[in-house]
């Protein structure tokens, strides 16, 4: 619709609008996210929740205790190797549509402890992350900041044709294998479909 | 605290026939600890803790230690004939020492106020007489610090009423802690690897060139 007639009729008293911005604007301004946390991100997580930083004002301050009430997971802190499956398993137990926002060095990357053997070095060896955001831990403004990031992401994506979001796209897959405990490591170690292990860049 | 060669007396006047040695620690902290036989540890742990002057009811904290094999130098006075005099001459004898676990607990009174008195117990090997007596029956706080020992080191603590790996998952085969333990190769790219990232990275790297 042209731009002009729209703030037009708008002064009329006539509100114009499409399904895919009206579908978009309901489903960015109620994120509803996963209450849990695991470690001390967590605590940036609950402080960004509160009255001072007031995740409320961007429709998301209802923390589910339920994964089939959520529409976000905040891996919030470090991710080990044993608690892994676990949260494989909640994200595959939540309802599309569903986004991921990797929070603090950990989520994304298994940081401080990313040479231990214990730790995995980025939830997004298993799951597709939506918004990572760095820091150890990151401040309450840079959740807020991942969340309007990916509320952005959220209005610009098109209902239909190529790149339309997975809930709507019937051959997107919706759940992701669950990582077994080995004798050693995890099994397998990485879903390749989701994540690409970065490769060596070599100079000279 | 009771000098700890008192304690030493006093515990085999009480427990006959239990192996005590003392461990010196020559460092400032001088914590010299009890290394106990295994045989009478158990025995020694309830008297530590029930004795009136000992009162030991507190164990705060269980940990282990591997002692992989190792060459051990020692220098040794030898008199020798030099030059048709004997002398004095300093020799270095290397020893083979067989490697072993150890378990070190701390102890302290809360009713008398004082500790800490450091007992350690060894293993035969480390491998398959990686036994010891567990402590739990005498401070039920060391439940769940002897299930870390056994998670991370693999000492087997017998007459644990649940011995079972708890930070790991039970299905690991590994016990990380020990020296000789090799982590999973999930070495991920690094900008700027030195030091034991560097060793990783280049180990990684001809892995993955070989296969």
């Amino acid at each position: 619709m042209d731009e002009g007639l729209r703030s037009e009729l708008s002064k009329q008293g006539i509100f114009t609008t499409t399904l895919e911005e009206i579908y978009n604007w309901g489903r960015k301004n109620s994120v509803w996210p996963l209450q849990f946390g695991l470690a001390c991100c967590a605590i940036e997580m609950i402080a960004s929740t509160m009255a001072r930083y007031d995740l409320a004002r961007f429709g998301a301050e209802i923390f589910r205790p339920s994964p089939r009430q959520a529409d976000l997971m905040i891996v919030a802190g470090t991710v080990t190797k044993k608690m892994a499956p676990q949260v494989v398993r909640l994200y595959n137990q939540m309802p599309e549509p569903k986004y991921v926002i990797a929070m603090g060095a950990c989520a994304i990357s298994g940081g401080p402890f990313k040479q231990g053997y214990n730790v995995l070095k980025g939830i997004d060896r298993y799951i597709p992350v939506d918004v990572h955001i760095p820091g150890c831990p990151p401040r309450p403004e840079a959740l807020i900041h991942s969340f309007m990031t990916l509320q952005k992401r959220i209005d610009e994506q098109r209902l239909s044709g190529n790149g339309r979001p997975r809930h709507l796209d019937p051959d997107a897959p919706s759940e992701f294998p669950v990582p077994q405990f080995g004798e050693h490591d995890l099994e397998p170690t990485k879903n390749l479909s989701v994540w690409k292990p970065p490769t060596l860049v070599r100079h000279g | 605290m009771i000098p700890l060669e008192t304690i030493k007396a006093q515990i085999e006047q009480a427990v006959p026939g239990a192996r005590i040695e003392i461990v010196r620690n020559d460092s400032p902290s001088a914590q010299h600890s009890l290394l106990l036989g295994n045989e009478h540890a158990l025995a020694v742990a309830k008297f530590t803790r029930d004795d009136p002057h000992l009162r030991l009811d507190y164990c705060s904290n269980a940990t282990g230690i591997d002692w992989p094999d190792a060459v051990l130098k020692e220098k040794v006075k030898i008199k020798k004939v030099v030059d048709g005099t004997e002398k004095e001459v300093e020799e270095i004898v290397e020893k083979k020492r067989q490697g072993f676990l150890e378990a070190v607990y701390h102890l302290y009174s809360m009713e008398l106020k004082h500790g800490p008195l450091i007992i350690r117990m060894r293993t035969g090997n480390r491998t398959d007489k990686a036994h010891l007596p567990s402590l739990t029956p005498i401070w039920r706080g060391a439940e769940f610090q002897e299930r870390e020992i056994y998670d991370l080191y693999g000492i087997i603590f017998d007459g644990h009423a649940d011995l079972r790996r708890i930070l790991m998952w039970d299905g690991f085969q590994d016990y990380p802690m020990r020296k000789d333990y090799v982590e999973p190769d999930d070495y991920e790219y690094e900008p700027t690897p030195h030091d034991e990232v560097l060793e990783k990275t280049q180990k990684h790297y001809a892995q993955e060139t070989k296969s």
